[in-house]
């Protein structure tokens, strides 16, 4: 079983450029935005064209797409525990309204 | 397969693609760690923003957006280098590889400046808890020095781990180019190309996040 089924071709690994063009246009946007009046938006904007850019380097970059499937094991399993870890958290913390200050 | 120099990939593995596949899982599983390393910081954050979200938002409206935004140019530009140095590495173009990497880890070096001459801004603009901060600046209403202060404990602790991470992800690229010179790698053997690489990816995508959760948590009116 090949890793990089893809990969093995000669190929001028052009994709590469298209994805690093889309990252600098998130990047640029995502600046951008935050000079827009957008209230209590900004944070949810923010990481939504965050974890877009994240998707896109892990895809990509990190050969998501080609790798042996075992590897998805560890990528789910860290945002498994980092899901526990901040929604157990906020449960708590995000229902005390008595600490608002 | 007893024959070492024989063999491409190590005698417990049944074949190469195997020896690689675990390689690859190995580095993997270390970054899930790292997800939880960064996630209790996140997590911590995430719970005093929630709570002193008006000192946060002043505070992080101080920060030097300008260097924030080059500095995530220089480090998806480092990320584009990388993925090409291990698009080489498997076509074996050990030439190719080896200025890629170079170049990866001379953009990781003008990160860590521009982050250097960041901090010494901060610290100018008595922006550092314990050392130059001025508490009558933060008088505006629902601001208060302390909370602006834990938010600049964090913004120090986020990048200062950033910046440990980006630290060693240099030196091993430089390694690895090193060993490319030394022609440790072909298009059958590049594993430590491959799996360092993922770390770089990483480091880059932890700055992803700390982008705006650090830098654009307000409306902002200036870059600096």
């Amino acid at each position: 079983m090949s890793i990089d089924k893809a990969l093995d071709r000669k190929d001028s690994g052009s994709r590469y450029y298209a994805v690093y063009g889309v990252l600098i246009i998130l990047t640029i946007a995502t600046v951008g935005l935050s000079f827009c009046d957008l209230h209590a938006w900004h944070t949810i904007v923010g990481l939504a064209i965050a974890t877009g850019k994240g998707a896109l380097v892990a895809l990509f970059f990190m050969h998501r797409l080609h790798s042996a499937r075992i590897t998805w094991l560890a990528l789910f399993a860290g945002l498994f525990w980092l899901a526990i870890l901040l929604g157990l958290t906020l449960t708590d913390y995000l229902t005390r309204a008595w600490l608002i200050y | 397969m007893t024959n070492k120099t024989a063999s491409p990939w190590w005698h417990h593995f049944d074949s190469l693609e195997h020896q690689q596949e675990t390689t690859t899982f190995g580095m993997w599983v270390f970054l899930a760690t790292e997800v939880l390393i960064f996630g209790a910081i996140f997590t911590g954050y995430t719970v005093y923003r929630s709570t002193y979200t008006p000192s946060f938002e002043a505070a992080s409206d101080r920060l030097n957006l300008l260097i924030g935004a080059v500095n995530t140019v220089v480090l998806l530009t480092s990320s584009l280098t990388m993925a090409l140095a291990v698009h080489a590495a498997k076509l074996g173009q050990t030439r190719k590889v080896f200025f890629r990497l170079v170049l990866t880890a001379v953009l990781g070096l003008v990160f860590l400046g521009l982050k250097a001459l960041e901090y010494y801004g901060d610290y100018r603009d008595e922006l550092v808890p314990g050392l130059a901060f001025d508490p009558a600046q933060w008088t505006a209403p629902k601001v208060h020095a302390g909370q602006v202060q834990l938010f600049l404990v964090f913004y120090y602790c986020l990048t200062g781990l950033h910046a440990v991470h980006l630290t060693i992800g240099i030196i091993i690229v430089a390694i690895l180019a090193w060993m490319t010179r030394r022609a440790a790698f072909n298009s059958r053997y590049y594993a430590p190309v491959e799996i360092w690489g993922l770390y770089w990816h990483f480091v880059d995508l932890i700055w992803i996040f700390l982008l705006p959760l650090l830098y654009l948590i307000g409306t902002r009116d200036r870059w600096l």
